[in-house]
């Protein structure tokens, strides 16, 4: 299981790409997916990768991304 | 493929939503537009103080326009760069309200003028904050007081020209030389570590209100993809390569 899981909300989502560029661990890429406005929406491509870290929420413009990290024995981490 | 549906497995928390004092409109954002991150900022600093059902935001003429549809508190939509007019008279008539203006370059700097500099000047105990995207976005990039020099937009589509257009004005600067104001600062979006600087700043503008200091000013240094005809990768770029060299992020005033 990854430490972290990012969500993105597909219809909010404009496919700008700012959540791939920012993403330190390559967790971020583009779906082969179109929204219902025409945007090419992202998606996680190497979800095994992610840390739960949430730049990619701070960063994207739309308020798109909601992230979850994984519970560790002292609480959540 | 992970989208909207994804079932969370059970040990996991949610660290990162949506603030509650954004509603669930859509932006009508461009791809890529630092206007969205900066709203965010402020629906996230009215969550944490935990003053949005007291809070009335003044909304610009401009890409941000549409800022009613987008937070869940009460909102005026002033007229094209009165909005630290609108501000002044709603918080001198309901001192218990928290009073912010949200505005574009065009708006504060150029059409609006004269209001911000006689708000700052007397002091006002509002918030403004002030989206600096070097260009007027919504009518289509039109050259704004605060475009580089050499920037081409469709009016200086030769680049402007100081000889002949002068050059950036810039506001905070000019307001951070006056007795009114409290705490004049400039930011930037395009990275998480400056957003989370940002919102920092935000915070003790809003801070500054409540503890009746008077008037405080964030600009946030932004990218506007569609008329820089960037990516919205090389907006951020352009924001750490140009905007920055002209309009240095910092303290100009308190903290
Ligand atoms: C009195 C008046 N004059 C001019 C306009 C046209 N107008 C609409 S938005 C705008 C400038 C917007 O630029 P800025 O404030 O920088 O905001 P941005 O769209 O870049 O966020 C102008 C000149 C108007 N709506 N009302
Ligand atoms: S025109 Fe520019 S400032 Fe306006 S929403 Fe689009 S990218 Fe943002």
């Amino acid at each position: 299981m990854p430490k972290g899981i990012a969500v993105i909300d597909m219809e909010r989502c404009k496919g700008c790409g700012l959540c791939i560029a920012a993403c330190p661990f390559g967790v971020l890429g583009f779906s082969e997916q179109y929204n219902s406005s025409g945007y090419n929406v992202a998606c996680m491509v190497q979800p095994e990768k992610c840390t739960g870290c949430t730049i990619c929420a701070q960063i994207c413009p739309d308020v798109a991304i909601e992230v979850y990290r994984k519970e560790t024995a002292k609480g959540a981490a | 493929m992970p989208m909207v549906e994804t079932r969370i497995p059970e040990g996991y928390t949610k660290v990162f939503t949506r603030p509650e004092a954004l509603s669930d409109a859509q932006y009508t954002y461009c791809p890529g537009c630092h206007h969205g991150v900066i709203t965010r900022l402020v629906a996230e600093a009215l969550d944490e103080l935990g003053i949005r059902g007291r809070t009335v935001g003044i909304a610009p003429v401009g890409c941000a326009v549409f800022l009613y549809r987008f937070f869940n508190c009460d909102f005026v939509q002033a007229a094209h760069g009165r909005a630290c007019a609108v501000a002044t008279g709603l918080k001198r008539a309901n001192p218990d309200l928290v009073v912010f203006s949200y505005q574009g370059d065009g708006d504060l700097g150029a059409i609006g003028t004269a209001e911000t500099v006689h708000a700052a000047n007397r002091g006002e105990n509002i918030t403004v904050i002030f989206i600096n995207n070097q260009i007027y976005g919504m009518t289509g990039g039109e050259m704004a007081p605060t475009t580089l020099p050499g920037q081409r937009t469709v009016t200086s589509p030769g680049g402007r020209d100081t000889r002949l257009m002068g050059y950036p004005l810039k506001v905070s600067e000019m307001l951070a030389q006056l007795d009114g104001p409290c705490y004049i600062t400039r930011q930037s979006v395009h990275d998480a570590r400056h957003v989370g600087l940002t919102r920092k700043a935000i915070v003790q503008a809003f801070r500054n209100q409540l503890e009746g200091k008077g008037f405080s000013l964030v600009e946030v240094l932004a990218a506007c993809p569609t008329n820089f005809k960037m990516s919205p990768e090389q907006g951020n770029t352009w924001v750490v390569e140009k905007a920055m060299k002209a309009f240095p992020l910092g303290d100009l005033k308190g903290a």
